[in-house]
């Protein structure tokens, strides 16, 4: 059974719809990467899946429970982190934890809530006010505050925004912890693609509040499946050449002056070979994995490049 | 202190009679009051005026011959009435004036002769006063008098208990009393729907009351004028 | 819902905006205390205005403590509305510009729980805030002036009520002034949920106070009988309904009783529908809120 079942789920704000007809599902133990440009509807999602925004239409399972019935029950085994983790900022760190352990039911000794901020690096720190912490600091005991009641689903929406580089590799490492070693189901949302490459085993895309794909990650990245872009002066005397050759049941589309191939990689060099006995001029030849592929269709439409590659 | 009303409730209070004709009468209502040098008195004081809302004190009461009197309330706070009556009798009695012989009534049950004192000098405050006096007991039992500019006041005693120290247990005192007004802006008033001020109309003059009980005097005890500061 | 409450109320007590207030009333109590001290005598000539001239009146022994304890409570009971809107206005917008209503709100509590544990925080601090006027307003006067009788200036009528009848008035007046400012502190409460500042619900608290008590003074017979019965402004006031005493057939004053307690009983009946209507609309609202910020 599935940990988190998203059915049909909708949202819209006034005539915008931030999130449209989008379903999915997490198991337990999973990694899931939740992939989409600023603005994609992630953060609804997320929001709506910690009863923040409800939703237009659509179900929400957790659990197995109904989310709409079952809110306490459920709310109580979830921590979350909603993009940059604010917390009070007259009160020490100890008392935030503290604060909202008691507010997720869990009444914690002093020495369980020193252990916790121990745990995230902020020995020592127990009770300086949170206003005199870095963004590094303050991320960290979001974490502690989200662990802090040993839930069982942990939401992490946009982490590694404002982090340095080092914080963003503590962030990486905290979360294969808490899959590999504690055994915890992450849902991790993130604009950036190597960063849920990196760390999610199943993932998903989302676009305009649409699903674009679902997947594992393995699958998503699979070898067998790599997409290859070749560029050609002309593309309709390089398509009529190509459907006369073996290749042919490997070009999946055409688009301008692109011929897309989608084939095992290890038959990369002897399509390129191929393509100079058809005698088709080629000015570029590229290869990605489907993932990548995806992503590069969307930002390309959207002219918004740099959001993958930073 | 310059609370002449109340001076003039209390001159009254000695006022006593044995002369036949009016003018007689009232010298030998003088020659009574000078007996009283001075006295010390715990009263009850009642007020009633329309824009005074007090409860009944305990006041202690202190004259002293010819024209010093003090109202104190020792355990509190109590508004005095004052220049009701501008001009003190006990000062007409010792000017030149004319006594007039104004009939017979009945005060309080108890036949009265009526004497009008109408001061000589033609400039005075007072108008003209009306004494009501208990020929037998030589008591005035009621006094009225008309000033330029209070109108006409009016006193009532009664006598009782320190009727040997010819002194009064009782003076109703009435006066005239003009509207009271604040802005609401100051006072940020609660309404709380009760009427104000039943029949009242702004601006006009109102009928305002003061009720005296005297509970025990000290009679001639020698007074320091310190009292009246 | 205790635990809730412990924990708002950690949150209202250790952010420093809430001693501002404390800080605003002690400031201003003092300022008032030392003017009176200084030039009480021309306060009481201003307030008994013509009557200097036909009435003998005590200065001295009308300033006391609790006339000056009276005229503080006159003058800031107007102003206090601020300082309660300051801390109610804040308590959900606040959050929401902090970036913590997300978080409380994805907690496994109601929300109609945290909305009850807040309010109940915001009626707690106002209570202090309110004990703590007394304890400077009444306590303080009685040390630097003394007690005697306490003169009432009416707008048609002086009244004057015995020093050992006045302490149990202030008693029932400070707990009707925590319910008049309860009222306050729900609009702002119910602002509070429709805004992500809190700038906004407290700025429109105050204009609303402001508004309203402009039409509750105004003499305009129109609004009279239309509008004015049913502002909460004006029902506010009634706290000065303890020192109104009845009179007796001969126009004294009589101690130990009030005026009119029916009218004040229909003021606080009318203060607590607002303070009902206010907060159930706030978490109607809330429970309904999308939480964006």
């Amino acid at each position: 059974m599935s940990l988190v079942t998203v059915s049909h789920l909708s949202k819209k704000f006034r005539s915008h719809n931030a999130v449209d007809d989008l379903s999915f599902s997490v198991e337990e133990g999973d990694v899931y990467g939740f992939l989409g440009q600023n603005g994609a509807g992630k953060s609804t999602t997320i929001r709506m899946l910690l009863t923040l925004v409800r939703p237009t239409s659509g179900h929400i399972d957790i659990f197995g429970l109904n989310l709409n019935k079952e809110r306490k029950k459920i709310l109580s085994q979830i921590g979350a982190v909603i993009e940059k983790p604010d917390l009070y900022k007259y009160l020490s760190a100890y008392e935030n934890l503290s604060l909202f352990a008691r507010m997720s039911g869990f009444i914690n000794s002093k020495k369980e809530l020193n252990a916790q901020l121990e745990m995230v690096g902020l020995a020592g720190r127990e009770t300086d006010l949170v206003k005199t912490f870095s963004q590094g600091m303050k991320q960290r005991l979001g974490i502690a505050v989200a662990l802090i009641h040993n839930p069982r689903l942990i939401i992490l929406d946009e982490p590694t925004n404002g982090l340095d580089p080092q914080g963003i590799a503590d962030m990486r490492n905290l979360i294969l912890h808490l899959s590999r070693h504690l055994h915890k189901t992450v849902i991790v949302s993130s604009h950036l693609l190597n960063e849920i490459e990196q760390i999610s085993n199943r993932m998903l895309i989302i676009d305009e509040g649409k699903k674009i794909v679902e997947g594992t990650v393995e699958s998503l990245t699979d070898p067998a499946r790599t997409l290859v872009e070749v560029t050609v002066d002309n593309p309709i005397a390089a398509t009529s050449r190509i459907e006369s050759s073996s290749w042919f049941c490997y070009l999946i589309k055409t688009e301008n002056n692109h011929l897309i191939f989608q084939l095992p990689k290890h038959l990369i060099p002897e399509l390129n070979r191929s393509l100079v006995q058809l005698e088709i001029n080629v000015l570029s030849l590229q290869a990605k994995n489907s993932l990548e592929a995806q992503f590069l269709s969307l930002t390309r439409s959207k002219q918004n490049v740099a959001a993958f590659t930073d | 202190m310059k609370s002449k009303y109340l001076f003039s409730i209390l001159i009254f209070s000695f006022l006593g009679a044995y002369a036949q004709d009016a003018t007689t009468l009232v010298k030998g209502i003088r020659a009574n009051l000078e007996k009283i040098n001075d006295y010390e008195a715990d009263a009850k004081f009642k007020t009633e005026i329309s824009f005074l809302k007090v409860p009944d004190a305990v006041v202690k009461i202190y004259y002293k011959k010819p024209d010093k009197i003090k109202i104190k309330n020792q355990n509190g706070i109590s508004l005095v009435p004052k220049e009701t009556v501008s001009i003190s009798l006990y000062s007409l009695l010792n000017s030149h004036y004319t006594a007039l012989d104004g009939g017979t009534d009945l005060v309080q049950g108890i036949p009265v002769r009526i004497i009008k004192l109408l001061p000589a000098d033609e400039n005075a405050e007072l108008v003209l006063a009306t004494l009501y006096i208990d020929t037998k007991r030589l008591l005035v039992l009621k006094a009225k008098t008309t000033t330029r500019e209070s109108g006409t006041n009016e006193v009532e005693l009664f006598y009782g208990k320190f009727l040997p120290v010819g002194l009064p247990d009782r003076i109703i005192f009435s006066f005239n009393t003009e509207d009271f007004k604040l802005p609401k802006g100051v006072t940020f008033d609660y309404d709380d729907g009760t009427a104000k001020n039943k029949g009242a109309e702004p601006g006009k003059n109102q009928r305002g009351r003061i009720e005296i009980t005297y509970l025990n005097y000290a009679v001639n005890k020698g007074l320091s004028d310190s009292l009246f500061k | 819902m205790w635990q809730l409450l412990q924990i708002e109320l950690l949150k209202i007590f250790r952010k420093p905006r809430t001693y501002i207030s404390f800080g605003a009333i002690a400031a201003m109590v003092i300022i008032i205390q030392i003017a009176l001290k200084f030039d009480g005598q021309s306060y009481i000539e201003f307030l008994t205005g013509s009557l200097k001239d036909s009435l003998e009146i005590p200065y001295t022994n009308i300033l006391n403590g609790y006339f000056v304890c009276f005229i503080i409570l006159n003058l800031l009971l107007i102003h206090i509305p601020l300082l309660i809107a300051l801390v109610a206005g804040d308590s959900i917008a606040g959050e929401a510009n902090m970036g913590t209503l997300r978080l409380i709100a994805s907690k496994p509590v109601s929300r109609t729980g945290l909305m009850l544990a807040k309010f109940m925080a915001t009626i707690i601090y106002t209570a202090l805030l309110l004990i703590w006027l007394a304890f400077i307003s009444l306590l303080i006067s009685i040390l630097i002036f003394g007690t005697n009788d306490i003169l009432i200036a009416r707008n048609d009528a002086l009244e004057i009520i015995q020093r050992n009848d006045v302490l149990w008035r202030y008693m029932a007046a400070f707990a009707f002034a925590t319910l008049a400012l309860t009222t306050v502190a729900a609009l702002a409460f119910l602002l509070s949920v429709f805004a992500d500042n809190s700038v906004g619900p407290i700025v429109s608290t105050i204009s609303i106070v402001i508004v309203f008590t402009i039409l509750s003074e105004m003499q305009i017979p129109l609004y009279d009988r239309t509008i004015k019965p049913f502002l909460f402004t004006s029902h506010m006031l009634a706290w000065k309904g303890f020192f109104y005493s009845k009179v007796d057939s001969g126009g004294s004053s009589l101690p130990g009783t009030i005026e009119n307690i029916r009218a004040i009983g229909k003021s606080s009946l009318i203060l607590v529908l607002y303070i009902i209507g206010f907060v159930s609309a706030a978490i109607y609202a809330f429970n309904k809120k999308d939480i964006l910020s």
